[in-house]
């Protein structure tokens, strides 16, 4: 699904973010910048969370800018908190299908699949408090899985986890996004995670997105912006 | 990471050693003195049964209103935004510091039997009685609750709405999946910690109980204390007292310890439940039927007190006197004794962990010891010296200090904990020690939670009506004591102006203090 950013300009408090340009669908993009640059804001926008100041967000030619959270074809990962507590990892991947959690025997079964999928066979019955962290973001990346939608976006669920755990799970996101033909936006402060897994790369800095452009090529000739934020 | 601790000095043991014998001395120590006297031959007579069932029942009843009128109202105020939102959280917050006899007389002049209510009805409501004392002590315990429930509603993650908005939660969904596992954690904490005050509670019983239907255990002892000079019965009745009590006290511990009363209330996350018309005007109508409920009486105050601030009874200028001079030195002692058992709790805390839970629990124990059971305990041990009548004063003192220290402590410990741990080891690693450590590292990060305490001791301990009735003298009063015998001379124009004097000093001092915490601040 491609995704137009038609003008967009995002405004929280003081700080403000423009953005125009399009995402051609089934990329695997870096977003990448400063702290406080505006990588997560432009994630909540797209999500639905944060309402744009001016212009207009497209999904697949579509204007969605106006659409609430649940109409929107996107699922967001925040860095944490994407369980809740008193649930078991079955019923957290189960609201995915039906946010009252009434699931019938064959989306029951659908549910022991993305655990398995996941790699969390035989965990279903546990709470998060019971998981590790890495377990508990396979729970939300099966609850994704399962909700199936075309963009899927990650606030640095994967920030706390070791290197290689990490690799692991990008590896997992990877490997579903490509199945699926998922178009994927990751926010991340590391180049090499860009490197690792996204084909492109978006430049966040100064109040301003820039264009996706190849992340090799960004690397390997990094515009002034990038530099200061990389220390070269 | 023992190693890192602070030194356990001397000073600190001692210190906070002391504040701790005074606490037990004040609360277990009288008790024991009661229990020497309570004759356990004389049979519990009908009229001490049923201030047994009036003190549990008016409780029970008061706390259910409250809580369940307190969820709605505290979604209410979690889910929507509008102006005025900061206003109201503040004054619900008013109703804590506000002093239990003012809070009576606001509430008789709406809906008393020449009240706005009656006025408007045109039929003379009575409140006296078991209505009145309900009708008052949901009028206090309503805005505590919400805050408290509210404080629960505000530490869902912000995520978790957005979450459920992404996944097409329903109201109903939300309500199940993130609201009522919430509830379910905070509800029953806050329901035992109203019950308690309501059992404690003695002004509102005193104004609008009273009578053989309406006299809870509390107004028992005073009567008869005051009245029938029965010692042996007044030590039956405070064992019944510290027993209900404790057992309270002991099951709110045991469920839920209280949070801290925490200042600042944080704009809500956005939330995408919540939004059908039905749910919309419900919180509209609740809202403001609860912000009339709260602040018409209190507006009331004002309104008829302000005439008759110019023609004060010449007797309200050394009752003035003393109840700030009680005030102002109840409130040092409180925080006194809240910074040495702060310091011994948080030393404690790295070496002998369980010492350190017993203490804080000691701390806060103490909000279940009821003013008339250490008063009678005082009246008892002091007797055989001197006549405890004449030291109304430092009694009155010493009650008002321990019945405060509990929120003081909810404040300080934290403070200080924090400052130990962040700062205090900072603090070590340069060789800083004793007084020069404390006054350096530490005391700048507690100046602003002493003062907010402070100022909370003093409003509290300036509006209280509890022991001083027992023991004042006919000559000798404070402000609120002044109050209620204007009261129940039916002079309620007199009694409308010491009213307001009374608010007028309690939020002079709680500002002066809290404002005092802040001078020089520079730690943001």
């Amino acid at each position: 699904m491609t995704i137009t950013l038609d003008n967009l300009h995002l405004r929280v408090g003081d700080f403000e973010l423009t953005a125009d340009f399009e995402i051609a669908e089934g990329h695997k993009i870096a977003l990448i910048g400063p702290s406080g640059g505006g990588k997560s804001t432009l994630l909540s926008a797209l999500a639905g969370f944060t309402a744009p100041v001016g212009g207009r967000i497209l999904f697949g030619g579509v204007d969605i800018t106006k659409l609430p959270p649940a109409k929107r074809p996107v699922t967001l990962l925040f860095q944490d908190h994407n369980l809740f507590p008193h649930l078991s990892a079955e019923q957290n991947i189960g609201l995915g299908l039906k946010p009252n959690l009434k699931l019938d025997v064959a989306q029951k079964q659908v549910v022991q699949d993305a655990l398995a999928r996941v790699g969390l066979t035989g965990h279903g019955t546990k709470r998060p408090a019971q998981l590790s962290g890495g377990q508990q973001q396979r729970v939300a990346i099966a609850r994704a899985l399962l909700r199936d939608k075309p963009v899927l976006l990650l606030d640095e669920p994967f920030a706390a986890l070791g290197p290689a755990l990490k690799h692991e799970m990008l590896d997992l996101v990877a490997e579903i996004v490509e199945a699926s033909n998922t178009t994927l936006l990751m926010v991340t402060h590391q180049p090499e995670d860009a490197h690792y897994l996204a084909d492109q790369t978006v430049l966040i800095a100064g109040g301003i997105a820039n264009a996706p452009t190849s992340t090799t090529a960004l690397f390997a000739d990094p515009p002034v912006a990038l530099r200061r934020y990389l220390g070269e | 990471m023992a190693h890192n601790a602070q030194p356990l000095s001397l000073t600190r043991v001692l210190a906070g050693g002391g504040a701790l014998a005074l606490l037990l001395a004040l609360t277990l120590g009288t008790v024991l003195a009661v229990w020497s006297k309570a004759s356990f031959q004389q049979r519990l007579g009908p009229a001490d049964w049923a201030a047994i069932r009036f003190t549990v029942s008016q409780a029970l009843v008061s706390a259910t209103i409250s809580v369940l009128l307190a969820i709605p109202t505290a979604r209410a105020l979690a889910r929507r935004r509008f102006r005025g939102r900061q206003l109201m959280v503040s004054l619900l917050g008013a109703p804590f510091i506000l002093p239990g006899i003012v809070a009576v007389l606001g509430i008789v002049a709406v809906w008393g039997r020449t009240g706005y209510v009656s006025t408007l009805i045109g039929t003379p409501l009575n409140i006296y009685g078991f209505t009145g004392v309900v009708l008052a002590h949901v009028f206090f315990n309503l805005p505590l609750a919400t805050r408290f429930i509210l404080q629960g509603w505000l530490s869902i993650p912000t995520e978790h709405f957005r979450l459920s908005a992404q996944l097409g939660m329903t109201t109903r969904d939300v309500n199940r999946q993130l609201e009522r596992p919430m509830l379910r954690a905070v509800v029953p904490g806050a329901f035992l910690l109203i019950f308690l005050l309501c059992i404690t509670s003695f002004a509102v019983a005193l104004a609008l109980g009273g009578g053989p239907r309406a006299t809870t255990v509390e107004l028992a002892i005073y009567q008869a204390l005051r009245f029938d000079f029965d010692l042996s019965k007044a030590a039956l009745l405070a064992m019944i007292q510290f027993a209900l009590c404790t057992l309270t006290a002991a099951a709110t511990l045991w469920i839920a310890a209280p949070q801290s009363f925490s200042v600042g209330m944080d704009r809500p996350p956005r939330r995408w439940d919540g939004k059908e018309r039905g749910q919309i005007w419900t919180d509209r109508i609740l809202l403001v039927a609860v912000g009339l409920f709260l602040f018409v009486p209190l507006v009331s105050i004002a309104v008829k007190g302000a005439p008759n601030l110019g023609a004060l009874p010449p007797q309200v200028w050394p009752a003035l006197r003393n109840s700030v001079a009680i005030a102002i030195t109840s409130a040092l002692l409180a925080i006194v004794l809240s910074l040495a058992l702060s310091a011994l709790i948080v030393s404690l805390s790295t070496r002998w962990k369980r010492a350190s839970q017993l203490l804080e629990v000691i701390g806060f124990l103490s909000l279940a010891a009821s003013p008339f059971v250490i008063g009678t305990g005082l009246f008892i041990m002091l007797n055989p010296y001197i006549d405890p009548f004449k030291a109304a004063l430092p009694i009155t003192i010493a009650v008002n200090a321990v019945m405060s220290l509990p929120f003081a402590l909810r404040v300080i410990l934290p403070a200080m904990s924090r400052a130990e741990h962040f700062y205090g080891r900072l603090g070590n690693s340069l060789g800083m020690t004793g007084w020069h450590r404390f006054r350096l590292a530490i005391w700048p990060l507690l100046k602003r939670p002493v003062g907010f305490a402070a100022g909370l001791s003093a409003a509290l301990s300036m509006g209280d009506l509890g022991v001083i009735a027992l023991f004042a003298p006919p000559d000798m009063a404070t402000l609120p004591l002044t109050m209620y015998r204007l009261m129940s001379a039916y002079q309620t124009a007199a009694a409308s102006g010491v009213a307001l004097l009374l608010i007028a000093t309690s939020l002079a001092l709680f500002w002066a203090f809290d404002k005092g915490g802040r001078l020089d601040h520079h730690t943001g």
